[in-house]
This record gives C-alpha cells, structure tokens and sequence, in this order.
C-alpha cells in the first residue's frame, strides 16, 4: 500500500529532485532542444510544492487533480500538458482513493500513459518521455503479476525507466524541437525522458523509506 | 551575459507593463494570467482573433495586437508556449459573441496549449476555431517530425485575417482564409549568432567565428546544417531558392470541427510557386541583425524573383518575428490573390505597426 502521506511526500520529494536537477535538465534540452526543461518544470513544480501542505486532508484523486491544473497552468510548452495530463488521467483512475495498492499503480501508471501518449502523438522510440515511461509500466505490471510487493515492483519499473532513459541517448528525435535537428538529435539523451525517470525514482525513494 | 534586465524571472511580466504603458491607447495587460488584448474588446459583433506563443519574438504577438490585427495576445514564458488559462482567459474578455479564431504556429507546445484551451471555451460554449501556419520549407521528412514549424507567414495571417474580421468576415469565412495564407506562405531562416534565454544567461548554442546555421525556427533550435559563412547574395540565393523550388507539401493537420464537436484530420497541401505569380516578400530580422543588411538581402531577393518570372508585389522589411537577440534573417515569400491584397492594405493601427489610419 502506498498512503496519502506518502503520495504528498513523493510530491514533495520530486519537486525538490527537480529543483536539484533544474541545470542538468535543461543542458540536456540546450543540446536538442531550446533549453527550458528544467526551467520550466521547476517554475510547476514549485508551485506545487508551495500547495501541497493545503491538501493533507484531500484524498489521493483530489490530490492529483490540483498537481495537473497547476502544472498545466504554470509550465507551459510541452511539457505543461504532458505532465499535466498524465496527472490528470492518474486522478481520474484512483477516484476517492486514501491509499494505493498494486493494482491502484498500475492503474494509475497505465492511465497517465495513455493520457501522455493522445495528447503528445508521439509513440514509444520517438525520444520522448514515453521512453521511460512506458518500459517501467510494462515492467510493474509483469512484477505485480509476479507477486512481487509495490517497492520490489518500482524498483524494476525503475530500472526499466532507467535503461528507456538511456536508450534514447542513440534515438533519432521525432517529436518536440528536438526533431528538428534530425541526424543531428542523435546522441543526447532525452530531457523529457530523464525527468519522468526522476519522477519515478522519487516515488521509489519515498515507498522505500 | 550582459542584458538590460532586473530578474530573470520577471522579465516578461516587466517588458510587458512598459508596453502597457507605452500603448495605453491601444492596449491593456492582464497577468494573472497574462494576456493582452485591444483596449475597445470586445467589440461588437466582430469575430475575435488570439494568437500567442513563447515571448522572446517581439514585436510578435503582443505588438499586433489593435485595429486591423489581433483582438489579443497570450505571450509566455520566453520560448515557451502559454498556458491554456491564458488563452481561455484572453478568449472570455475578447469573444463578442461572433466567435474566435486562434492562429497557432505549429510547435509541439503551442499545439497542445492551444488545443486544450480550445476544448475548455468550447465547453463554455463559446464558438472556437483554430488554424494552424506550418511554413517552414527547412523542414526537412516532415513525415519524421512535428511537422514543419510555424514561421514567418504567422505575421501575414495575422495582419490579413485581422483585417478580414474587421471588415465583418464570419468566422468560419476567417477560418478558411487564414488556411490560404498558410497554404500560400512559405518561409526559411538562418542564424549568424545564437540567442541568449535570460533564464538559462548563456547562448543556447555556439556557433564560432564562422559558422551559420541555416533553416532555423524562432526559438533558438539549431536549423538543419552548419555551414561556414558566405556572402549575403549566396545566403539569399540559398534562402529564396530554398523557398521558390519547394514543391507541393501536404499533409494531415488536426482542426476543431464545428459541426461534429470533435477534432477531425484536415489534409492541407501547397502548390508550388509558378512564374507569374504575385508575391508579398517579408525579409524579417531574428532581433540581432540591422535594417542595412535586411535591405541588402531584399534587394538580392528582388532580382532572385524577377529572374524567375516572380512579381514583387508588396513587401515587408524589419524585425517582426525575432527571437531575442540573435543575428540572423528570415524570408517568407506569399502568393497573393486581389482578396488578400486588398485585406494586406487594409488599415491597420497597433503597438508595433499602424498604416492607412
């Protein structure tokens, strides 16, 4: 089970994380991109930091929907309606919930992909953050499937996410700015990518303790 | 980084209060969320026209915004697309009942914006309809990207469709006019210099001593090769035949159909310039570069088109699509019919650009 508590304090803990990595991001969007990812995702994340103490007596769905408006109205670009979406549709399948189970996870997890993957139009090797995100779905789901307990699950998620992360590094870009530069993508790892990862890492430090 | 600037944070909110202040005539500001918009909006009865986008390229958009132009502008952060509470906001205070049209430029974040902001007025019932400007011939598989980039002939839409609603076009009627513009206008740029984000404080790229980058966007992006600098005639050439031998593209856009409240796939395609065609040439500064070396360009330009049968038959020189302070020039050549024409001249009185009035 993951609780309530835990949820604001994931939140919290990628928020810092995004601070912490606000100029590795944005290098990483500088060599593809036009280098504001980790500016941009740090001025949402912020504001979501400043609005979670608000929302301890909400439940878990409440919580994520407050995360996707802030998001999508205060990062803009793409990222705004990527992760803003994928916390909508991730509030949409814990309806009412005050904690988590496996299944809750993955539902979650399979919800703001789906979200992530209408709104974007992008398709897993296109070197975007569906290169982290999906891997680590798959690989929770089979973990879950598997019995294993939501720590050992994320830990796969996480290493899957990790390797999706890497793989986009050789990945000619398709979507975004970065697809502009054609051959020329190749070679970077994806900022998108390298964020979600970030997100799911956070999650993992706070389930393990 | 040396720039004239208080905190990086603040500098589009701060650049954008001096220009309210500046054009109190014309325009007024709101923050939160941002947005500017016609001082007289709504006005009755006209269908209104939004565009928007990332700051860093003014005078666009926010300095077309007034008569004969944009009823509002949602600027965001610099060289990130807004956010969709600005868009709907700025939609609320300009709609009058006749509709609005959104102009967007076809980057990934502008579109996902623009297309959430469109099912949010939609949902508050107020008639949206959006196009977009794909423009940019530098694109090359478009099939492997987002598609090409929206540049140059965003200004042009802006200036014909904004004419358009104040000579009482219905919205729809606006709609498909601002499609034949984009159909019609085709764009390529290059860059001498990077930009410098001041939220990042370093250039975005370098370039050294001697390279170019040639077929940029407007954000900064690197273009699609880097090659050693030439003389302005040779990157004219480059440009202009770049632009004239670009043959017919087509492709799949997503636009709100009224009809059946849902987006449908619109294929759009371009026809290729032909000898005798009649042609607005736009020779743009990426913010860096002097009205000198524009003209020096326009005037290489000119004899570019008359060599291949192309009449020059209005013109547009200056920085209106920049970004930041990069050196770097843009060419946008459109074919005109007598409608657009007509609509071209029509009088136009904004921050940044005001004739017949």
């Amino acid at each position: 089970m993951i609780s309530q508590a835990q949820i604001l304090q994931w939140l919290q803990l990628f928020a810092s994380t995004i601070e912490e990595n606000k100029d590795y991001l944005t290098e990483l969007d500088a060599a593809i991109g036009d280098a504001d990812h980790g500016i941009n995702m740090d001025r949402g994340w912020k504001k979501v930091s400043t609005q979670l103490p608000t929302l301890v007596d909400q439940d878990i769905s409440s919580i994520f929907k407050t995360v996707s408006m802030t998001l999508i109205s205060s990062i803009g670009g793409a990222s705004g309606p990527l992760y803003g979406t994928w916390f909508l549709r991730a509030s949409t399948a814990v309806a009412g919930k005050q904690e988590l189970t496996e299944q809750d996870i993955l539902g979650l997890f399979q919800a703001g992909l789906e979200g992530v993957l209408q709104r974007g139009k992008a398709q897993l090797g296109d070197k975007t953050m569906i290169d982290a995100l999906a891997p680590a779905l798959e690989k929770f789901g089979q973990a879950v499937g598997e019995g294993k307990n939501i720590p050992e699950a994320l830990q796969q998620a996480l290493a899957a996410a990790e390797q999706g992360m890497k793989e986009t590094t050789p990945m000619l870009a398709k979507k975004g700015r970065a697809s502009y530069l054609g051959e020329r993508s190749i070679g970077h790892q994806d900022p998108g990518a390298t964020s979600a990862y970030l997100m799911l890492q956070s999650l993992l430090a706070v389930v393990e303790g | 980084m040396k720039k004239l600037i208080n905190k990086p944070e603040d500098f589009v909110r701060e650049s954008l209060a001096g220009m309210a202040v500046a054009h109190a005539d014309l325009i007024k500001v709101e923050y939160e969320p941002t947005f500017v918009y016609r001082a007289d909006a709504p006005v009755q009865g006209k269908v209104a026209i939004i565009s928007g986008g990332g700051s860093g390229h003014e005078p666009m958009h926010a300095g077309f915004v007034g008569l004969g132009m944009l009823d509002a502008a949602c600027p965001g952060e610099v060289f990130t697309s807004p956010t969709p509470d600005q868009m709907l906001a700025a939609t609320q205070k300009v709609d009058s009942g006749a509709g609005v049209l959104y102009i967007v430029k076809n980057y990934s974040g502008d579109v996902m914006n623009f297309e959430m902001a469109t099912e949010l007025a939609r949902s508050e019932g107020i008639r949206v309809l959006s196009i977009l400007i794909d423009d940019d011939v530098a694109v090359k598989d478009s099939l492997y990207t987002q598609g090409r980039r929206g540049v140059g002939t965003t200004v042009l839409a802006e200036k014909i469709c904004g004419a358009a609603a104040q000579q009482g076009y219905d919205l729809s009627q606006i709609a498909d006019l601002g499609r034949r513009v984009n159909t019609n206008g085709r764009s390529m740029g290059i860059a001498l210099t990077s930009c410098t984000v001041p939220a990042k404080g370093s250039p975005t790229f370098a370039l050294g001593d001697r390279g170019i980058e040639i077929g940029i966007g407007i954000h900064g992006e690197p273009g699609r090769e880097r090659i050693d600098i030439k003389s302005a005639d040779e990157i004219t050439e480059i440009l202009a035949q770049s632009i004239i031998e670009d043959v017919g593209y087509s492709r799949t856009v997503r636009e709100w159909d009224e009809n059946q409240g849902q987006w449908v796939d619109v294929e759009l395609s371009n026809q290729p310039f032909q000898s005798g065609d009649r042609l607005l040439a736009f020779v743009n500064s990426m913010g860096g570069t002097p009205l000198s070396e524009l003209y020096l360009v326009y005037r290489q330009l000119v004899a570019i088109c008359e060599r291949q049968g192309l009449q020059i038959v209005r013109n547009l020189i200056g920085p209106y699509m920049t970004s930041l302070d990069m050196q770097g020039c843009s060419i946008t050549l459109l074919k005109l019919d007598d409608e657009m024409i007509r609509l071209w001249d029509a009088p136009v009185k904004t921050p940044s650009w005001r004739w017949g009035i």
